[in-house]
């Protein structure tokens, strides 16, 4: 098998967007926005992985020995904090919305009235 | 539309996004044979270019500075979007309002109060945390760490304070107007030290201050001082946000 890590990055997806289409709660929904991002951060890993590297820090580590691949894990990080953005604001609106609505469930909301 | 037939459309892409990952895995190389020069490259020039260890770091603050300052602008606009989307909605008396609200709801507040559990464990960890905390982002350069990790680290502790007492605590302790303009500091620091190095003739974000020793905790010229500012603007702006939701309770005590 060697592009499991791959097919498990789907899996991850394809899971995270069953709970976003069957959620029955704003919050619930956006914990499983995270894991669909996460099946993002699976895929840039295992695209720059290395079988038998060493994380690349060369602290006590002599220079030359294999690492991975260190520029994938950089473009990991910042997503890592645009998830924590999207969380945070989609979180905002479901406050807002359980405040103006005194309901959390996504199916139970009426639609918007001019 | 229905629940059924959003399950169904969701069945029926799930099995074509399959069909199509499979069928595009066709030259793809295994997990694990990583091909490509950047890697390689970084891993041979870093530590000599920049004298530091943490090639992660080095990426993120020098070689790709500019995404980092990216990445900060979107958190900065998260957590105006926060402040904005939660804004109170209400007249100008209610801030006497709420002072005089709080101080009579401390007795009929329907939250409880926390276990004394809880607080014994905050009261002796909230310091370490904070030590933790600016450990890995002073160290960013040397260990796996850096300003982004750290800063989260620093936020959390100060949220332990909210966990182990109540709103009106963590609001004397950590002051909002304090927070919110160390947040722009850090902020303007960061592109503050990308223009040094344009008074000296190179490219913005250049890293243009001594490099040091490899191993030092001050070295790779910007990067340590990168790291710090991200640290902190992290830090406070994820205390910002905390805020943002908080600010919640007192809408919850007055109503």
């Amino acid at each position: 098998m060697q592009h499991l890590a791959y097919f498990v990055a789907l899996w991850v997806l394809l899971a995270g967007l069953y709970g976003v289409v069957t959620s029955r709660n704003y919050v619930h929904l956006v914990a499983c926005v995270a894991v669909l991002q996460s099946a993002t951060y699976i895929i840039l890993l295992a695209a720059g992985f290395r079988t038998g590297g060493v994380p690349p820090i060369f602290y006590g580590v002599p220079v030359g020995t294999r690492t991975v691949d260190p520029v994938v894990q950089a473009l990991m990080l910042t997503d890592i904090v645009v998830e924590a953005t999207v969380a945070a604001l989609l979180l905002s609106i479901a406050v807002q919305l359980h405040k103006a609505s005194g309901t959390a469930n996504p199916s139970e909301l009426e639609a918007l009235e001019g | 539309m229905t629940r059924s037939v959003r399950l169904t459309m969701f069945f029926a892409g799930a099995i074509l996004l399959t069909i199509f990952f499979v069928a595009s895995l066709g030259n793809v190389p295994a997990v694990g044979d990583y091909p490509g020069p950047y890697g390689n490259v970084l891993s041979a020039v870093v530590v000599y270019e920049r004298h530091v260890t943490n090639i992660v770091t080095a990426v993120n603050f020098d070689y790709r500075a500019v995404d980092t300052m990216v990445e900060e602008s979107i958190l900065f606009l998260s957590v105006a979007g926060s402040a904005v989307l939660l804004r109170q909605m209400r007249s100008e008396e209610k801030k006497e309002n709420d002072d005089r609200k709080l101080k009579d709801s401390e007795e009929k507040t329907s939250i409880p109060s926390s276990s004394d559990a809880t607080r014994g464990f905050a009261l002796l960890i909230v310091g370490p945390m904070v030590l933790f905390g600016l450990y890995i982002v002073t160290h960013g350069q040397l260990t796996p760490g850096g300003g982004f990790q750290g800063g989260v680290i620093i936020a959390t502790a100060f949220l332990l304070l909210y966990l182990a007492g109540d709103f009106t605590r963590f609001r004397e302790i950590v002051s909002h107007t304090f927070v919110a303009i160390i947040e722009g500091i850090a902020l303007f620091t960061y592109v503050f030290i990308g223009f040094l190095g344009m008074f000296e003739e190179k490219a913005f974000l250049q890293n243009v201050l001594p490099f040091g020793r490899t191993g030092d905790v001050v070295s790779g010229g910007t990067i340590w001082v990168l790291s710090c500012a991200t640290g902190i603007a992290v830090a406070t702006g994820v205390l910002e946000v905390i805020y943002a939701f908080l600010e919640q309770v007192l809408e919850e005590w007055s109503r």
